[in-house]
Order: structure tokens, then sequence, then C-alpha cells
């Protein structure tokens, strides 16, 4: 894998970057998925940290509670029946304790599923070598073009320096 | 607070870099303190449950109060730290790490209680709802079933709530760090880089779990009052204890983390990150949780001492005025008598020493308050000629002091491998937001520009 990107040291510089990239990318033969942004927080005011911000990651935590509570209740009651205990004719499935534990496993499957989910999505782990400066841990931002096409890069270069970088670097795993 | 983010990097990185031989001293101090705790466990398992001071008619002692006690001290932290998280308060940012760890540890310690109280601790799956042959277990209409799915479902979120906050910051220390550290932290961070897709789903994931945490976290000790409210033992049964728990639990848990704060505030040398008005913030906290757990004090002795029950007022008059009354009172003095006034008084609440001040007798008096709701009523339970005294033995003391020196001991252990305050959410806290999202420019007038001014 080969990118150049350029570290900023405010987010507007960072912004234009992006803009400058985004507005490039016909013209210099790379799409908007070899756009790479790393930062050392959250810019979700800014449009360049918001991409990929669609995710289902709330619909998965409820079914995942959903799911949860339908396998606790199940579990619970088939304890229940398959291992009788003496009730005195009183019912084997209880409403009120089964209620008080399908509701501690219904969270459960939520939190659960909050946490696998965000792994997937996250992609993580992900130990491999990939693009990255220990810059953005002291607040700079990380704009670039991973693998970016022949013959470009020093185009690409001029555009990242234009945008206010602080470096533009080059990095070849 | 105005910090640069290397500033901020150097400053909170900073322990986990150098360790001073007054960390070693305490360390070994809080050490053999823990050790003691388990030479005693040793002695009891070697001499039986009679080594401790259980006995007819009183089954249940100081391992109950413990846990209990430190059941309530977990509410200190995820609790604490998801409601701010949900309503968005801005000066939760350096609080919530500190707040959340005391959760998993007081989790992790008060799980051991049941352990110890058994006896027998290797008969400890007897706990784990498994199908029995023998007919007796899993029984679903047990309050103490309930409290093994309710403290694992606990201390699964909390830990959860603790660790996925911490993968940037494990990353920052990775990039900052060189051999098995390097090695250890990449783990560690799961290969966090930093991306804006891998920041959205962490927020979010925050989110959901800061607004599934609080029902989970109300819940446990509901049902650990459960415990006692569900049996027809004069002072237990009553509708108010899951609300009163909860309360109380709160309570002790923000005493706790002022405590907390305080120390890794003096012996990080944190003092600009940890700011008096976030001491102030929480003595306001806890001054509404002491009025409230007063209330539900008075709420709960007025409606038995209106009821006149006898088998309830025998317990009444015990705590009020019999055996139990010196620790009742000192009870009601430390939960509410000194922390009160204290904490009212702005001049002194804004006082970081004094905050701690209130705070201390509030740990003390909620672990007393735990050992009069366990004890009394067990002692002269219905039937006079059942009654009977119960003395804690050395065995017991020696194990909850353990527990009270294992807290210190785990976080100084914490601290040295974990930035204790969110690094990532303290910069975030420092950027100024922009009103809207900065239009673009178009490209051909920067382009134009670089050149013209020969870049």
């Amino acid at each position: 894998m080969q990118a150049i990107y350029g570290l900023y040291r405010d987010p507007d510089s960072a912004q234009q970057a992006m803009d400058l990239l985004q507005q490039a990318e016909r013209g210099l033969g790379f799409n908007d998925n070899q756009i790479l942004v790393l930062t050392g927080e959250p810019y979700e005011d800014h449009a360049f940290g918001m991409q990929n911000k669609k995710t289902i990651m709330p619909w998965m935590s409820a079914g995942g509670g959903l799911v949860g509570g339908l396998l606790g209740f199940w579990f619970i009651s088939f304890t229940q029946r398959a291992y009788p205990l003496m009730t005195g004719g009183m019912q084997i499935v209880t409403k009120w304790p089964d209620g008080i534990l399908t509701y501690e496993l219904t969270m459960l499957g939520a939190i659960l599923t909050t946490v696998v989910t965000l792994l997937i999505a996250a992609r993580l782990p992900d130990w491999r070598r990939h693009v990255f400066d220990p810059a953005i841990g002291e607040g700079k931002i990380l704009i670039g073009v991973t693998d970016p096409p022949e013959g470009s890069q020093d185009e690409l270069r001029r555009r990242l320096r234009s945008a206010g970088a602080v470096e533009v670097k080059e990095f070849i795993a | 607070m105005n910090k640069t983010p290397e500033q901020i990097n150097e400053e909170l990185l900073l322990p986990l870099n150098s360790t001073s031989w007054r960390y070693y001293l305490a360390v070994a101090a809080l050490g053999m303190l823990v050790l003691v705790g388990f030479y005693a466990w040793g002695y009891q398992l070697d001499h039986g449950i009679g080594a401790s001071g259980l006995d007819r008619p009183v089954f249940w002692g100081v391992y109950i109060t413990d846990f209990v006690f430190w059941i309530g001290i977990s509410h200190a932290g995820t609790l604490i730290s998801a409601i701010l998280r949900v309503s968005n308060a801005e000066w939760r940012r350096p609080v919530t790490r500190c707040a959340e760890a005391i959760t998993v540890f007081s989790l992790l310690i008060a799980a051991t209680f049941p352990v110890i109280h058994l006896g027998r601790p290797w008969l400890f799956f007897w706990l784990i709802p498994y199908p029995s042959e023998r007919g007796i277990w899993p029984q679903f209409r047990s309050p103490l079933l309930w409290d093994f799915f309710a403290l694992n479902t606990y201390l699964i979120g909390s830990f959860s709530f603790l660790l996925l906050p911490s993968f940037p910051d494990f990353a920052l220390v990775r990039d900052r760090s060189e051999g098995w550290r390097r090695r250890l932290y990449g783990i560690l961070s799961l290969g966090w880089r930093g991306t804006p897709k891998q920041w959205h789903r962490l927020e979010m994931a925050m989110r959901i779990m800061a607004v599934a945490i609080i029902p989970v976290a109300v819940s446990v000790h509901t049902i650990v009052s459960w415990d006692f409210a569900m049996a027809l033992v004069p002072g237990w049964h009553s509708t108010i204890f899951g609300p009163y728990f909860v309360a109380g639990a709160i309570f002790s848990g923000i005493a706790a983390l002022i405590i907390v704060m305080a120390c890794v505030r003096k012996l990080l040398h944190l003092e600009e990150y940890l700011e008096p008005i976030h001491f102030d913030h929480l003595g306001k906290l806890l001054l509404a949780m002491s009025l409230i757990w007063f209330y539900f004090v008075f709420a709960e002795s007025l409606t038995t001492w209106y009821g006149n029950q006898p088998s309830e007022m025998t317990v009444f008059w015990l705590t009020r005025s019999g055996s139990f009354s010196p620790l009742f009172w000192m009870m009601v003095i430390c939960n509410a008598i000194i922390p009160v006034p204290i904490l009212s008084i702005k001049r002194l609440r804004s006082k970081i020493g004094w905050t701690v001040l209130a705070s201390i007798p509030i740990v003390i008096g909620m672990w007393l308050e735990r050992f009069l709701i366990v004890v009394p009523s067990l002692e002269q339970n219905r039937l006079p000629y059942a009654y009977g005294t119960y003395t804690p033995s050395w065995v017991e003391i020696g194990i909850t002091v353990a527990s009270f020196a294992a807290m210190p001991l785990l976080y100084l252990l914490f601290v040295k491998a974990v930035p204790i305050i969110s690094i990532w959410e303290l910069k975030l806290g420092q950027h100024e937001k922009p009103a809207e999202v900065a239009a673009p420019v178009p490209a051909e007038e920067i382009v134009q520009g670089a050149t013209a001014s020969g870049r």
C-alpha cells in the first residue's frame, strides 16, 4: 500500500484539503474511498469528520436486546419445565421472577450487541500495517490519498500543501 | 484550562512512564493488608465458617454488609458517568474514567463476598444457574439468583463502558512507547487508527451504552434490596427498599468518587485537570443525595413507628435506643448532620478539602447503614426464644479491612496502566465548535492563490 498525505494543524485547513482532493479526484483518477482521514479526536462538527456517518447500530442494539430477552425467557422457562421444583401447586413458569430475569438478559443482549457491532463496524481488531502517523495524537489532522494513480503524486502534494499542510509525507507499506 | 494537545499528552501520560518510591511503598503497604485478608480467609477455610462470628440466628453478617456496601459504591462510576454523558454535562470529561474504574473494581470486590460467605467456596458453582439434578436449583423465584444475573449484566456493561473509550488512549500510549510496551498497547488498542468511521461508531456506541446502563444500574441495587425486602423479616419487608437502596448507593458512590478524585488529583499532580469546580458540582449532587437519603430513613421510620407492629417495633427500638443505637446515631451524624451543613455552604463546598471532609463520614455512615439493615433484624427476628447476638470475628474484620485496601490497590495498579483521564475526550472538550460546518472554499481559488504566493 502507498499513500500521500498532509498533516494539518487546524480543522479548517484539513477541510480545505479535503475539498481540494474531492474536487480533483475525477481529474487525477482516484475516488472518494481512497481519500483518507485520520484524527486524534472526533471532528463531527466538520464535513471531513462526518464520512460514513450512516449506521444501523441503534437498530442492532435494539435487536440484540430483543433476541437477548427472548432467548433469556426461553432459557428460563425451558429450565423451569425441564427441572420442575416442588411448588405446592403454584406456577412452575413464574411471571414476575421471569420478567426480572428477562429484563436483565434483554439489557445484556443490547450491551453485548452494541460492543460487537462497534468492533465489526469500526473494523477492530486490525493489527495489520496501515497508513498512520503518530502526529495525530498531538492534534494534527491527517488528510491523504491511498494508492494514488501513477503521475498524480506531484499534483496531490501541491494541493495538500496549498491547503496549509504542516508537512506532506509519503507512506509505503 | 487551555492546553495544547502535546501538553495534555505529556501531563496525563506522565504517571504511566514514571514511578516514584512512594508509589511502590503505597502498593506494598496496601498489598500487605490484602494479604492479611487472604490469611484470614485461609484461616476460615481451614477452621470452617465457625471462624466467623456467624451463628444462629444471625447467618448474614459483615460479609453480606460488605457485599451490599461495595455494590453501592459501584454506583459511583458507571451510573454517574452515564447520567453525565446522557445529559451532555461538559464538566464530566475529566471525571468519567475515574468514576468508571471505581465501578469495575468495587463490583469485583463485591463479587468475592458471596463466595467468601459460602464457607465452602469450592462449591461456588452452586450459585450458577445450571440444571440441578438435586431438584433444588436453579430457583428462579430466589432474589439471590436474580442477583447473579443482575450483577453479571452490570459487570459486563460497566467493563465495556470503561474499555470502549479507552481504545483511542491505548493507541496514544502505543505511539509514544517502545519495545514490549508498544506491543502491549498495540494489542490493547486493537489497532485503533482514528478514522471518522471509528470515531463515529465509538461515540454512537457510548451513547447507546450510556442509555442502556442507567436502568441496569438501577435494577442491580433494586435487586440487591429485594434480597432483603422479599423476606418476611421485621425491618426488611418494605416496599420502599428498592429506591431506598438505589438512593443510598448513589449517595455512597458519589462520596467515594470525591475521595478517589481528591487522592488522584494530589498523587498524580492533576490539579489543572480536576479543578475545584468539579468537586463543587459533585458536592451539590452529594448534598441532594444526603437529603434524599434522610427523607427515606425518615419515611421508613415513621411508617414503622405508626404501624406499631410488635415484631417491627422490637427491631425499631433495638436500633434507636437499644444495643445498636450508638451505630444508628453515628450513621445519622455521618450521613446527614456532618455533610449537610458543609455542603450547603458554597464557600465550603467549593473547597476540595471540605468536600472530602464531608465525604469520608458518608462512606463510614453508609457502611454502618448496611450493617444496621442486615444484622439487627436477624438478631431479634419475631420469636423471642430464638433471639441471639452477633459479634464480628477477627476473620471478618480482617477480610473487610482487606477489601478496603484492595480498592486503592487496584486503583494504583490501574493508573499505571491506563490514563486516568480520558485524553481524547478532554481534547474534544477543548474544541471551539463553529456554529456550522465551514463552507468549502473553491479549490481553484486556493490553488491559484498558492501559486501566486510562490508556494
